[in-house]
């Protein structure tokens, strides 16, 4: 009884580490191309090591002539500011539609459940168009603006304060303070770990996002780092293979260290899906 | 009117200070999230539909009338069938693969795993990484001079490098390659996460009764995760169909080598954006796909609910 159960062990770490080690691959050729010069990169070698290992690339890319920090730094400003202001458009709209009653309630609630069906790329030609017609193309707000709530985020912060006790908000009320006031200091700050689920998810989004910013923003140095990554791809000299893949390093590690540091809100987010 | 007048006098009835204060607290916070979705989506939606029976000249703003011979050229096109054909045989091989594929891993490693946060950050990984850096890994990875050719060479299958990303035969292979890779191990953890809550009694009286474990994955774990398979389907289905980045990505936004990457949202893309100025052609694209994948995710949903595996 007991061999067999070993057995089963060993077949069972033995398929969680191929599977882990077809997903590594890829990233680990990725970091080793960053750290050795080109000709080694493009040369065919097998060995993800060699003796000419360096930072040599990542100097380059973070050099004085590089856009590359800047288009690190509007990545950032988008992402930070995209999210900020998702999390509270998303939280208030959740609660209200869940713990205010108001007429009309249903009928938005249904909208949004319909709007939510449209797949993203139908509404690429019409939203360049509203944007040339608002002024926004080629601003940050482009980006921001029209992400600035997501309604699978609103649904799932409705869901929660359906089953938000409500005698904390009624003991908030004696206390005097008022509607707002309950809401901002008791409800919101009470539901800290789904909204931290909310905003990673959502800041992954803002990080990620390739297709708005390729369509919208036309100046280099309002470039996304997902955008200004192709750069390196497209120069005429052929690929900088071993610059594109220190750029491409340095774009994965901030949602790494993210992941690292909110795990469990990535899993609270796959329980979420998983429940639909 | 006099029934309108009527609800008036009785809401007014209804309706005190304390609850007119909360609709208006209500609407002040649904109001920007009902804003946004309603220009961006809604009249966005309203837009390319309009658009689509039109003829756009961006540069002096007209919109001509077109009826319906923006669909009648999307049918009878060529182009078109080709990005049609691409982007079905692209979500046709990779989406049954991965949710099968992902259902059969997390099946067998549905038990006590040691080290389970560490296995679960590196099947992460791929989720966590955007198509941007992904496809530029990949297009390295099956460049001539690349690890996947160094490979090859090396066990002597190949004598000279193939040229994966300008060859037709091959481009979008990698790149279903490169979307199966990278869900494979997302879906898996969903799967993984929902089986954690079937209980193990099931399994335990299914064995007492003599089931053996080919047997306990068709009849316990396979109906079980039915409502988990309908959502991995669908979103498959959805995020395959609108496949834009990697393609874009892969052939520098040409659709080459031969059209063999264009997929229905790069060619949406391409007349929109590119020389072609034909924004209401492309309108007319995008609205078509909309429907088969609206069409697609109601049929995958009925499929899925109509047997009864329960």
């Amino acid at each position: 009884m007991n061999k067999r159960l070993s057995i089963g062990k060993v077949l069972l770490y033995t398929v969680l580490t191929i599977t882990a080690g077809f997903t590594l691959y890829p990233f680990l050729w990725m970091i080793s191309a960053s750290l050795k010069p080109l000709k080694e990169v493009v040369g065919g070698q097998m060995s993800l090591f060699s003796e000419n290992m360096s930072f040599d690339n990542y100097r380059y890319i973070f050099g004085r002539t590089s856009l590359f920090p800047r288009w690190f730094l509007n990545s950032l400003f988008v992402s930070v500011v995209g999210t900020t202001i998702n999390i509270f458009v998303n939280t208030m709209a959740g609660y209200a539609l869940s713990r205010l009653s108001f007429p009309g309630r249903n009928q938005i609630f249904y909208a949004l459940l319909a709007l939510m069906m449209i797949p993203g790329q139908v509404l690429l030609i019409p939203n360049y168009l509203i944007m040339h017609r608002l002024g926004m193309l080629d601003q940050y707000s482009s980006l921001i603006v029209p992400a600035m709530a997501n309604i699978g985020n609103i649904i799932m912060m409705r869901q929660f304060y359906i089953n938000f006790p409500k005698d904390v908000e009624e003991a908030a009320s004696i206390d005097g303070l008022g509607r707002y006031g309950i809401f901002f200091k008791i409800s919101m700050p009470l539901s800290k770990p789904i909204i931290s689920t909310q905003a990673v998810f959502v800041f992954m989004g803002f990080w990620n996002e390739f297709t708005k910013p390729m369509l919208y923003i036309k100046t280099a140095t309002k470039y996304t780092l997902t955008l200004g990554l192709q750069t390196f791809s497209s120069k005429d000299a052929g690929t900088m293979w071993h610059q594109v893949m220190a750029a491409a390093t340095i774009t994965v590690i901030p949602i790494i260290i993210i992941y690292l540091i909110f795990n469990k809100y990535f899993l609270v987010g796959v329980r979420m899906d998983g429940e639909k | 009117m006099s029934d309108s007048l009527n609800q008036i006098t009785q809401k007014r009835y209804r309706y005190s200070k304390k609850a007119k204060k909360e609709h208006k607290q209500a609407y002040l916070f649904v109001a920007p999230a009902v804003f946004v979705s309603a220009v961006f989506i809604g009249l966005a939606v309203l837009f390319v539909i309009y658009l689509s029976f039109h003829k756009v000249n961006l540069f002096k703003h007209t919109y001509s009338f077109l009826g319906l011979d923006n669909y009648a050229r999307a049918i009878k096109d060529t182009t078109t069938r080709v990005a049609f054909k691409n982007t079905l045989t692209f979500s046709a091989i990779v989406v049954p693969t991965q949710t099968f594929l992902a259902l059969v891993l997390a099946s067998l490693l549905n038990s006590k795993i040691k080290g389970k946060m560490i296995f679960r950050a590196i099947y992460f990984l791929p989720t966590l990484t955007s198509s941007s850096a992904l496809t530029l890994i990949f297009m390295f990875m099956f460049s001539v001079t690349g690890p996947i050719n160094g490979f090859l060479i090396k066990m002597g299958w190949i004598d000279v490098g193939i040229n994966f990303l300008e060859n037709p035969a091959f481009a979008l292979k990698v790149i279903m390659a490169m979307n199966i890779w990278s869900t494979i191990p997302f879906y898996m953890t969903l799967y993984l996460a929902s089986l954690q809550d079937l209980p193990d009694s099931i399994y335990e009286s299914a064995e007492i009764d003599g089931a053996g474990p080919v047997r306990k994955f068709f009849s316990i774990t396979l109906p079980y995760l039915k409502p988990m398979t309908t959502y991995v389907l669908i979103t498959g289905i959805i995020g395959t169909l609108q496949m834009f980045d990697q393609a874009y990505i892969f052939s520098n936004g040409s659709g080459g080598p031969a059209n063999s990457t264009l997929t229905v949202s790069l060619m949406v893309y391409r007349y929109a954006f590119g020389t072609q100025n034909a924004m209401g052609f492309a309108a007319t694209l995008a609205v078509m796909l909309a429907v088969v994948i609206l069409l697609l995710s109601i049929l995958s949903n009925k499929l899925n609910k109509s047997d009864s595996w329960y």
